[in-house]
């Protein structure tokens, strides 16, 4: 029996993985949410809306360094978020007027508006990787740890050792700064609680003399603050690279959906559910349960439910279970 | 009519001259497709050899050696079948040089090699599954198979005192039988692997899998991946976890930019590359130049190391007829015998033809072992102080 030992494993290779990642899925959750909410379609271009995010990012990261501004031990990164924040937001309503509001006008079927984000998709991969190529970008800069693993082992002895790693204490206090700005917006402000109402009915929501356009360009401005922040913190703390944005989609709508699709609070519980069920069910548990348990009952195997390779089956697996079982998901959204 | 007049000119003067002939050998690569950029200076490397035993005049009683080129295209069997047919049954070669790519070279083997009686030795084919397909003893290979760098890899890592080591693989043909014939030869040599697990190239975030590499444990992470795409992932996450601090890096894993990447935290690990070393390297390199192509490029030197075993053994055998020298390979490659470095096949020549035994070793340090094929020369390589300083070869 070796408790420290075990929680500190656990910690190191589950619990901070595993809530950094949640709370990026979390910040992609609440943009598809949000479109889902008021505009009432899939946006299927959010993982490249977040590329996108990223991208531009990168490229203000980079003249800032040959600038040379800094930001001291956290990543220039941060201080370059914001502008990229406003040149997404300008592209979003951008396309929504030159694609989305015609179908919009027509009424179209949610499913019609689904095929046509498919569309924006594509051509945001292509835009993304004429940009910036398909490689590996990395734009950390900075502190790299807070604490390091073989510090903490020597801190304090132990035979696990313990990282955390600068990006994802930034993450949860972004994403925490983001959510927090995102509910007061909501529950707080004129133009919040007018989202609000559209969201829940619009034909009341045009009637009490609600501006319907005004309510859509905010929402892409939200979005685009939420789905760049959610990209930029994921690349800076795992790396960048165009095509992995695209595959993010996957476990972002899982998110979403088993949170309830349209309710911003079940969005963030998805997104860690989500990820502590793809870290938890591919983690080999073998250490911590040899730390654990009597040395009688210590495993031989890996101890491990599904290999790696299995990851976004994970993801895949709660999706259709929710669907099949509890369509309107955890929180009450709407069903699907 | 050209040809035919040729031809029978050249007939009517190999009756004239008694025993001199016009060896022919066939150099089959893929001129076109995907290996384009390097088989030029892999024929070149040949036709070097085959040019340097012809001008010596020493060769089976002055008999002229040509090559005689075809296209592999490196992915068509068929193609390459076809081509490989049309040089032994119209052209008449006693050799076939190649093919370059595994896949095609067991095409020929089967189909034209083994029912003609052709000796067929490729510089570039490096498939395990080669090692074990039917050859009637006319299959030989002067690259090493991929297997061959496994239990180099187990030599090295079981040399070094390690008995405990994890091993992740690229998920592909490359990754998996790298990892496979590495853990079969270190499980022989006493070693355990803890575990051998999988790894997709192209994913921003590999703490899943090491997680699960750090669970099973060891002291040594074997990386069977590519230095700029997943094992790079991995052996950063690694790091920055503390899941593993000593990593073993073959080929794929070789390069500066993992260095430029990751600093330091690399220090203590080592790994193996393929490489000649020494003067008959250098050697050859200048002879490449001189003969206007370009030594260095893959396989170049394996190619003219190719050409110049067959004629050897030719010449020990005292015929061109491949079931008469097919045997004669192995002798003339390895020792007994006096060492023959490139540059050096007219002497080799004049020592065989005085009936005595010669030890070819050539532009890559030629020791074939059965079934037929290279050992091949291994650098081993620690990375210290951010630089990779080598070792020894194996």
């Amino acid at each position: 029996m070796d408790l420290l030992n075990a929680l500190v494993a656990f910690a190191n290779f589950v619990f901070i993985p595993a809530v950094a990642y949640g709370a990026q899925l979390a910040l992609g959750a609440l943009g598809v949410t949000l479109i889902y909410g008021i505009l009432r379609f899939s946006n299927f271009a959010h993982g490249d809306t977040m590329a996108f995010g990223t991208t531009l990012t990168i490229l203000i990261t980079v003249a800032m360094q040959g600038a040379g501004i800094g930001f001291g031990p956290l990543p220039t990164a941060l201080l370059a978020l914001p502008f990229a924040i406003v040149l997404t937001g300008i592209v979003l309503v951008g396309t929504d007027r030159a694609v989305y509001r015609f179908y919009r006008k027509q009424r179209a079927a949610p499913v019609i508006l689904t095929m046509v984000s498919l569309g924006v998709m594509f051509i945001m991969n292509g835009v993304v990787r004429f940009i910036i190529g398909v490689d590996d970008v990395t734009f950390a800069d900075g502190e790299r740890f807070v604490i390091g693993a073989r510090d903490f082992r020597d801190a304090t002895g132990l035979a696990e050792g313990l990282a955390i790693r600068t990006t994802q204490v930034i993450t949860l206090v972004v994403a925490a700064i983001a959510v927090a700005l995102l509910f007061w917006f909501l529950n707080r402000t004129r133009t919040g609680k007018s989202m609000r109402a559209f969201s829940d009915n619009e034909d009341l929501a045009l009637l009490s003399g609600i501006n319907p356009e005004r309510v859509v360009q905010v929402t892409w401005l939200i979005v685009a603050a939420l789905a760049t922040t959610a990209g930029v913190l994921y690349g800076l703390d795992k790396s960048f690279k165009a095509f992995t944005y695209f595959q993010l989609l996957l476990p972002i709508f899982a998110s979403a959906v088993v949170g309830g699709l349209g309710n911003p609070l079940g969005a963030i519980a998805g997104g860690f559910v989500i990820a502590f069920s793809e870290v938890g069910v591919t983690y080999a548990w073998k250490k911590v349960a040899t730390y654990v348990l009597p040395e009688s009952l210590a495993p031989d195997g890996l101890a491990q439910l599904l290999s790696t390779d299995y990851k976004f089956a994970v993801s895949f697996a709660i999706l259709i279970l929710v669907l099949l079982f509890m369509p309107t998901g955890l929180f009450k959204g709407k069903s699907v | 009519m050209k040809k035919l007049l040729l031809a029978s000119t050249a007939t009517a003067m190999l009756a004239g001259a008694a025993g001199a002939e016009e060896v022919k050998l066939g150099i089959i690569f893929g001129f076109t497709g995907p290996l384009e950029s390097i088989t030029p200076h892999m024929a070149a490397g040949a036709e070097l050899a085959m040019q340097e035993v012809s001008e010596s005049g020493l060769f089976l009683d002055g008999s002229t050696v040509t090559p005689i080129r075809a296209d592999s295209t490196c992915v068509d069997a068929s193609a390459a079948t076809a081509a490989a047919e049309r040089l032994v049954t119209s052209d008449g070669v006693k050799a076939i040089i190649g093919a370059d790519c595994s896949g095609v070279t067991g095409a020929i083997l089967q189909n034209v090699a083994r029912p003609q009686g052709i000796v067929q030795i490729s510089p570039s084919s490096t498939s395990p599954g080669l090692s074990e397909v039917e050859d009637d003893g006319l299959f030989f290979r002067t690259a090493p198979s991929d297997a061959r760098q496994g239990a180099v890899m187990a030599d090295i890592i079981s040399g070094r005192g390690t008995t405990d080591v994890a091993i992740t693989y690229t998920n592909n043909d490359y990754g998996k039988g790298l990892a496979d014939s590495f853990a079969a030869a270190f499980k022989e040599k006493g070693g355990n692997v803890t575990i051998s697990a999988a790894h997709d190239d192209g994913k921003a975030d590999y703490s899943a899998e090491v997680a699960a590499l750090a669970a099973a444990g060891g002291e040594l992470l074997v990386v069977a991946g590519y230095v700029d795409q997943g094992g790079r992932g991995i052996v950063q996450n690694a790091i920055d976890t503390g899941a593993f601090d000593t990593f073993y890096l073959p080929d794929g894993m070789y390069g500066p930019s993992l260095i430029e990447a990751i600093g330091d935290s690399l220090d203590g690990s080592y790994g193996d590359v393929p490489a000649a070393e020494g003067e008959n390297v250098d050697t050859y390199h200048e002879m490449a130049t001189a003969a206007g192509f370009d030594g260095t490029s893959s396989y170049a030197a394996e190619s003219y190391d190719a050409a110049a075993l067959v004629l050897l053994a030719m010449q020990a055998a005292k015929s061109s007829n491949g079931a008469d020298y097919k045997g004669k390979i192995m002798d003339v490659a390895n020792a007994p015998g006096e060492k023959i470095n490139p540059g050096e096949l007219a002497k080799a020549l004049e020592l065989i033809a005085a009936g005595q035994d010669v030890d070819y070793v050539g532009a890559t340090n030629v020791e074939m072992a059965e079934p037929g094929e290279s050992l091949g020369t291994f650098r081993e390589y620690d990375i210290t102080g951010g630089a990779v300083e080598t070792v020894g070869f194996r």
